[in-house]
């Protein structure tokens, strides 16, 4: 039996001219009239190749249904030469591929630091000799099953946080939040810098791991969920998911064997600390983002990054191909004494907050944060409503009390950012342009449409290959 | 050069609050610099960078508040001092309540999502069509597409998917439907009923519904299939869909197939579907050397039982044949179509942008000295406006140009009225035929005008009150195009170029 019914009066869901759109209201049946505009210039041939491959929907419901499906627990923390293999010399940044020579400031100062604190260079100048010199190795966190925050610079010693999927096992790494103010990841290197770095290594690190021990897997994904219902989106504001982080840590902290002084110590430094769980929120992502990948003809974007000179995204359908553009600038509200002239261009790996789901995509999760987009708590309402548009799904854990509990806008759709020009919600620091300044603000960023439609055109160039 | 400092004990902001208060009074004449922040231990090295006394501030705790401003002068200073204090004092402007507002879906995925929506119905341009109604069909909801220049290629992809899902796909190019009672694209009011139609041709589908409408014969529902429905290529696939659904459906009890003749093979699949339908059916292929939509709703109203009479008209008394030719101004393309192939078999060649035999077609500027029909509603001609269904100004324009023509007896026209359509055309067109027949008047000679006026009696525009209308500005107006195609014919016979 047909499934058009031709008895009852219809409900008209109208895309094109207003006109028949009025004339059915003028016959008393309802309209549901899309708001439409044209896709972005000379995509449409693409849209209708990979919409028409016949995988394209059942790749896109698995490749989403993988993603969403993800939960994250975080287990351990390791040495990255441990947990990723890394070497001395050998490097991983932030974003889509990029050498010595084309990297931006705060990279390049991460790196210095990075290069100092794995003893490589004595000082800044011999760390950009060997670094203009090709004398190190990068590689982008995403290529290892990792991400960092800003320039995500990761070193051999650094200690890496573990999460790992409880039924899949497949694993997403992070280093640990060093913290606000000078820090590495916004390309500051001072003493001070590397000190941290130190002590993050020495102190803070095995710390954790005593702890994690003894307490067991901590289940990162539903802090998330828990801390979307206290205000965080767990990109820009993570101090819920920071704080119930911390008590669910504390009794082990305190009958961990370590002594007092470290304990307090090591309770100090995450309470100080809001954004401490974003370098867990981010391996999250990482997990459920790469559980997704590689299932041929899906327009879900698996990776949504930035190193500072570059915005690069991958597809699930895509491989390990990046589509890149210039990296924008960030439109936000700088600390005193800074403006849109000290600032970087978008720079981080923190997007795959907004990837898997959450971030910029949780706004309206967040009112405490929603001046950042220039707006009031109705702003980001809307915006996390305009997300819907161009996700496939909603999340079936996370979810935002404003919006009566609805998932999250999950499973960010390429085919539909270049259909609507509606891009991603993101939200992000701002770091200083020059090496070593550090944070200079935060702010929202809106992604360069053509990475979007030049990811369409490479998925339909894969799709027409398969044909 | 002016500095303001003070640390207020205990107060309590949001950096974010803090941060945009800053910035917006840093940004005021005359300012140097300007921080208002809690003062951490990092905010107080910003706040040294900035060059402010950090002794003013030593024993400022982190939960205390810190305000510091340097301007160029006191009064510069005053003002931003109090703009800093309004700032932070500020109360949140009422919303206006647009969080409730959900956000107006922008493309048919994101409008079918919540499965309220029961079929869709695109007119963007063609080649973003197709992304569109795969949305429909993947959210299983039949699409009605009247958007032309959609590939044969997607138009198959479509209607396989379609096929898949026992959905239907109406279109590309699908002028007119009703479902469910309401009319759909440019359709006609007319009255419920159990006869069921199935269209490759828009205004062929208005016009048998009409004439049926007109004999008391009310429709379950009119399904257009799109122009190239019955192409080889596309095989006629939405068609044998849509007589399968009809066939089903237990309110049809009669189903007229209205198309153009078409590719062999697929009529004679379609006959034998016909043949196979448990429904009575009849399947007509009308045009050149067969048998007009008149004729067939007439066939189709004598299978009925019913009387079968000849369709209304509203003449003109004592009207005689003049020297001249027909000029047809259309705005349907199967009415243009029919009204050329019964003129052609009395008149010879009938000149056309759309004609008949390729020898046929008129020049660029659309002006010969014959008989000739113009179908306004042709591709080249829409291009950049409304089509002449809405918007009439094309046709206006060329009965103006006619009146004055010598060479112009008759003037043909079609009226089709409906939803989508125009609101009154008889307002705009009644005037301009009085105008016509003055003009030639004053040239000495009596401007004929015949039209055929394709509606039901339910439409907005009013079928009478437009009959009427038309009439007494001194046109005869059929509600059979093919009867006002003969007493145009009637008027010119014997007169050849």
């Amino acid at each position: 039996m047909s499934r058009l019914d031709l008895d009852e009066a219809p409900v008209v869901a109208t895309v094109g001219a207003a006109m028949f759109a009025d004339a059915i209201t003028a016959q008393a049946a309802h309209v549901i009239a899309v708001d439409w505009k044209p896709p972005a210039a000379g995509v449409e041939e693409s849209l209708a190749t990979v919409t028409a491959d016949p995988r394209f929907a059942d790749a896109n419901a698995e490749a989403v249904g993988r993603l969403s499906a993800a939960r994250a627990h975080w287990l351990d923390v390791r040495p990255a030469a441990e947990v990723l293999g890394l070497q001395r010399g050998e490097f991983l940044h932030a974003g889509p591929p990029v050498d010595w020579a084309n990297a931006c400031g705060p990279l390049r100062g991460a790196l210095i630091g990075a290069m100092i604190y794995e003893g490589l260079v004595d000082d800044v100048a011999a760390a950009e000799k060997l670094g203009a010199s090709g004398g190190i190795n990068l590689a982008p966190c995403h290529s290892r099953g990792a991400v960092g925050p800003m320039a995500g610079v990761v070193s051999a010693s650094m200690p890496m946080s573990v999460l790992a999927d409880p039924q899949t096992g497949k694993q997403g790494y992070c280093t640990l939040n060093e913290g606000l103010g000078k820090v590495l990841r916004f390309g500051a290197y001072a003493p001070e810098v590397i000190q941290r770095l130190r002590w993050l290594q020495d102190v803070l690190a095995p710390s954790l791991a005593t702890v994690l021990q003894r307490h067991g897997p901590v289940d990162v994904s539903s802090l998330i969920a828990q801390a979307l219902q206290m205000g965080d989106e767990c990109h820009n504001r993570n101090r819920a998911a920071t704080s119930l982080l911390l008590r669910d840590l504390t009794g082990d902290l305190i009958e961990s064997g370590l002594p007092t002084a470290r304990i307090a110590e090591v309770f100090n430094f995450i309470s100080g600390n809001d954004h401490f769980f974003l370098n867990l929120a981010m391996p999250a992502g990482k997990v459920a983002a790469d559980a997704a990948r590689d299932v041929p003809g899906s327009s879900l974007i698996v990776a949504m990054s930035r190193n500072g000179t570059e915005f690069g995204i991958q597809l699930s359908g895509t491989g390990d191909e990046w589509f890149n553009a210039p990296a924008p600038e960030v439109d936000g509200l700088y600390l005193s004494g800074f403006g849109p002239a000290d600032a970087n261009p978008d720079l981080g790996d923190s997007t795959i907050t907004e990837t898997m789901g959450i971030g910029g995509m949780a706004m309206a999760a967040a009112p405490a944060i929603v001046r950042f987009v220039g707006g009031e708590p109705t702003e980001a309402l809307r915006r996390t409503q305009e997300m819907y548009e161009i996700t496939m799904t909603e999340h079936p854990m996370f979810q935002i009390p404003a919006l009566n509990f609805r998932g999250t806008p999950t499973g960010l759709d390429a085919v539909m950012v270049a259909r609507t020009g509606v891009v991603p919600a993101v939200n992000t620091g701002i770091a200083g342009k020059e090496p070593g300044i550090g944070q200079v603000g935060a702010g929202l960023v809106t992604p360069p449409m053509s990475v979007f439609t030049d990811a369409v055109r490479g998925l339909a160039a894969r799709v027409q290959r398969a044909a | 050069m002016s500095a303001h400092v003070e640390v207020r004990a205990g107060t309590y902001h949001d950096s974010v609050t803090l941060m945009l208060a800053s910035q917006q009074v840093a940004d005021l004449p005359g300012v140097r610099s300007a921080m208002v922040a809690m003062a951490t231990p990092l905010n107080l090295e910003v706040y040294e960078r900035l060059g402010f006394d950090l002794a003013a501030v030593a024993t400022a705790s982190p939960n205390d508040l810190v305000l510091a401003v340097e301007a160029d002068d006191e009064g510069s200073l005053a003002a931003a001092v109090s703009a800093l204090e309004v700032q932070l004092t500020a109360k949140a402007a009422p919303s206006g309540g647009a969080a409730a507002d959900a956000v107006q879906p922008h493309t048919l995925a994101a409008a079918l999502r919540d499965g309220r929506g029961t079929l869709a119905l695109i007119s963007v341009a063609g080649r973003f069509a197709f992304v569109e109604a795969m949305d429909a069909l993947q959210a299983g909801v039949s699409v009605m597409l009247f958007s032309d220049n959609v590939s044969v290629e997607q138009e198959v992809l479509l209607k396989d998917e379609a096929a898949r899902r026992d959905l239907l796909v109406m279109g590309p190019d699908c002028g007119t439907a009703v479902v469910g009672g309401v009319g759909l694209g440019f359709a006609n009011s007319v009255r419920l009923g159990s006869v069921g139609i199935v269209a490759a041709s828009g205004t062929g589908a208005q016009q048998v519904s009409c004439l049926l409408d007109a004999a008391g014969v009310g429709m379950s529902a009119v399904l257009g299939v799109g122009g190239r429905d019955l192409s080889a290529a596309v095989g006629g696939r939405s068609t044998l869909a849509a007589m399968k659904m009809l066939d089903e459906h237990a309110g049809t009890d009669f189903v007229v197939v209205v198309s153009k003749p078409p590719n062999e093979a697929v009529a004679e699949q379609v006959l034998a579907a016909a043949e196979k339908m448990s429904t009575p059916t009849l399947v007509g292929f009308v045009g050149r050397g067969r048998e007009d939509l008149t004729a067939l709703s007439n066939r189709a109203l004598s299978m009925l039982g019913g009387n079968v009479e000849p369709p209304q008209e509203w003449l003109v008394p004592d009207r005689q044949p003049q020297p001249g030719f027909i000029r047809g101004l259309f705005s349907g393309g199967t009415l243009c179509d029919e009204a050329m192939a019964i003129a052609a078999e009395a008149l010879g060649p009938i000149a056309s942008n759309t004609p008949l035999e390729p020898d046929w077609a008129l020049p660029a500027d659309l002006h010969d000295a014959t008989h000739l029909m113009i179908d306004f509603g042709d591709d080249q001609l829409t291009q950049g406006r409304p089509h002449p269904m809405i918007d009439q100004t094309l046709r206006l324009e060329r009965i103006a140009e006619e009146s004055k023509d010598p060479d112009c007896a008759v003037l043909l026209l079609d009226v089709v009225i409906g939803h989508g359509s125009h609101p009154d055309p008889a307002a705009e067109l009644a005037p301009a035929i009085v105008a016509a027949r003055e003009q030639a008047a004053a040239d000495g000679r009596d401007l004929a005008v015949v039209v055929c006026l394709v509606g039901a009696a339910g439409d907005p525009q009013g079928l009478e009150r437009t009959a009427t209308a038309l009439n007494a500005a001194g046109a005869s107006v059929h509600l059979s195009n093919a009867a006002a195609a003969r007493v145009a014919i009637s008027l010119v016979e014997g007169n050849t170029r």
